[in-house]
């Protein structure tokens, strides 16, 4: 019961300040909101592959092409027709375009959930280095497939994809992804990612049955980052798959390290603060990347571990006087 | 059959510089099992400080082999330094820390590389002077290889032989193949790690501007991101020999050369580089240590 109302709650003030937030943001504040969405859905996505279970990925942007491409390819062929159907039968258009967006997301996060089940598998036989390259060359090779794949609209990019991704269904995907990663952390499953992470041959030892939470860890990552890219194609009502290069990646790795291995509040933060950099560094225009790369080599420098190392941020604690232990 | 001679010459001469710049990676891969990824970065500045020593030495006027080698001189001791530089301003900071952020470190600074190089060099591509005119040299049956495709094969198999003589028969090569065992043992033993590894780095960073240059005189179009695909390529080939092993740099690179030229040559060019991590995928399921890696097994 508390459940349902809390989630009554999230739902109200998400549809409140969908509502609200774009009479008091300019469209381009809006528009940074929303990547940062999209940014923090990568970041923990692949926080539950890397910081929880210590698997190396580096190829994260090739899971969020496929979600991208194969729920903007949904809408097109067809979504965009369920739509018209279910406003000529008299639905709201609001209604109509979220669930047919809620589908092409779905389609898009499944569709990258199977390729991170492929992925996975050669986890079983590679580890570090050797998996992260695994990682890379995927993510590569599907930019590849993509540029050269004339139904999707190839080295044009893909353009006309109806934008319903509005701030209710990126911030409605951003609070799901932080509750399943925060429900994973805490469940005996997340205790045993984190073994994997930090011996894995001991984990091994005490019962955990390693190949099957690594695989696990890939399919629910590569699930909610082509989430992300579906809602990044119908946000941005166009795809070019030099969205999708091995910077991509890059970058959501370092939202991920930035903001400490397995702490989710790091990952949010890193998050909003590395899709925020770059804007607002825009007025410096040419020195732009280079403060962003001194910015990253510094902060790297300064605290190794990530800006919040695995700990979470606690915004409670600031608030009480004493910790209840002492109490 | 003379096709095929040709796209593997074509395929050997490209494999030698992934190689050269795969020994750069697979060098500090095997000191601090740190993936370099401003390697490629730096075998970008090896093309653009050859260009400046070119116009400064007006080489492109009297083009001479002495000229040309000053070139590449000129470059390989630039680009040593900027790798000193890398390795003592950045990542020496982060040694203790985890090898993620060395890694984002790493990272960190092939951006400040490429957007810096964007901003001194300004982004649209400059074009090589050229500084040894090109001639075909006909080798019958309809098969040619040009002289700067020689001189990229004679430059590129000297410098291999210059580094396997260095690391096997001189001091440093040993103090370097003692680090890249064991720091602490080394370290016990009297050897200076902090300085074998700036060392290692010069190395690299110079055989990866030699790449540089040796590739801008084949093809001198170069651009500040130029060394971002070439740079995966080479680490991947690294990792297809075995990463920490010279030899299997060298044979991944001369895999990954030619099996992308006969991509080019007989399936379709726009699949050149999807290749190389096709096949790295293939090898490291069939090896997970590479060609020449050894398996370790894990101890507990």
């Amino acid at each position: 019961m508390r459940q349902l109302l809390i989630a009554a709650l999230v739902l109200g003030v998400l549809l409140g300040l969908d509502v609200l937030l774009p009479h008091f943001l300019n469209p381009y504040l809006m528009r940074v909101l929303m990547l940062c969405g999209i940014s923090v859905i990568l970041a923990v996505s692949l926080n539950l592959i890397n910081g929880f279970t210590g698997q190396f990925s580096i190829g994260h942007a090739g899971f969020m092409a496929i979600g991208a491409y194969g729920s903007a390819m949904f809408s097109l062929e067809i979504g965009m027709g369920w739509v018209k159907a279910m406003e000529a039968s008299g639905a709201p258009p609001a209604v109509a375009e979220g669930a047919a967006l809620l589908i092409a997301l779905l389609i898009g996060g499944l569709l990258a959930a199977i390729a991170g089940y492929l992925v996975g598998l050669p986890s079983l036989r590679l580890r570090g280095d050797y998996l992260a390259i695994v990682t890379l060359g995927f993510g590569e090779i599907i930019r590849v497939i993509i540029t050269n794949v004339d139904a999707v609209g190839a080295a044009r990019g893909l353009p006309g994809i109806p934008a319903w991704a509005n701030f209710f269904w990126v911030g409605l995907w951003v609070v799901i992804m932080v509750v399943v990663a925060a429900r994973i952390a805490h469940s005996t499953h997340g205790r045993a990612l984190f073994a994997i992470r930090d011996d894995e041959v001991a984990a091994e030892a005490l019962g955990v049955d390693t190949t099957r939470y690594k695989v696990l860890a890939f399919v629910i990552g590569s699930f909610f980052a082509g989430i992300a890219g579906g809602l990044f194609a119908h946000y941005n009502a166009y795809l070019h798959p030099n969205s999708f290069t091995f910077l991509k990646s890059i970058e959501v790795i370092a939202m991920v390290v930035l903001g400490g291995l397995g702490s989710i509040t790091g990952s949010i933060l890193a998050a909003i603060l590395l899709t925020v950099l770059p804007e607002a560094l825009r007025s410096a225009q040419e020195l732009r990347m280079v403060l962003y790369s001194l910015m990253l080599i510094i902060l790297m420098i300064t605290r190794p571990g990530g800006l919040l190392g695995s700990r979470e941020l606690d915004l409670g604690r600031l608030f009480r006087r004493r910790s209840p232990e002492r109490a | 059959m003379s096709e095929f001679l040709q796209q593997l010459i074509n395929g050997v001469t490209l494999g030698c510089v992934y190689a050269l710049i795969a020994l750069g990676y697979t060098m500090v891969y095997g000191i601090l099992r740190l993936i370099n990824f401003a390697h490629g970065d730096v075998y970008m500045l090896g093309a653009f400080f050859g260009l400046y020593a070119a116009r400064w030495l007006g080489a492109q006027t009297h083009p001479n082999p002495a000229s040309a080698l000053a070139v590449l001189l000129i470059a390989m001791a630039g680009c040593g330094l900027v790798g000193l530089i890398i390795e003592r301003a950045a990542y020496k900071p982060v040694r203790q820390s985890s090898r993620l952020a060395a890694l984002i470190t790493a990272i960190g600074v092939s951006l400040l590389l490429e957007n810096g190089g964007r901003l001194v060099f300004g982004a649209d591509p400059k074009f090589f002077p050229q500084i040894i005119p090109a001639t075909n040299i006909a080798l019958g049956g309809g098969v040619t290889i040009s002289n700067q495709q020689l001189i990229i094969l004679g430059v590129s198999i000297a410098l291999m032989i210059v580094l396997r003589v260095i690391v096997l028969y001189t001091r440093v090569g040993k103090a370097m193949r003692a680090v890249s065992h064991n720091h602490t043992a080394a370290a016990m033993m009297g050897i200076s790690v902090d300085r074998i590894i700036s060392v290692t780095f010069v190395f690299g960073s110079m055989l990866a501007a030699a790449a540089g240059v040796l590739v801008a005189l084949e093809n001198p179009k170069i651009e500040p991101y130029m060394g971002i695909l070439p740079g995966l390529k080479a680490f991947v080939a690294a990792v297809l020999g075995g990463i920490g092993n010279i030899p299997g740099a060298v044979l991944g690179g001369l895999v990954m050369g030619i099996a992308e030229v006969l991509v080019v040559g007989y399936v379709s060019p726009t699949y050149r580089d999807a290749i190389a991590f096709v096949l790295l995928i293939v090898i490291l399921l069939v090896r997970p240590a590479g060609i020449l890696g050894r398996q370790t097994a894990e101890k507990v």
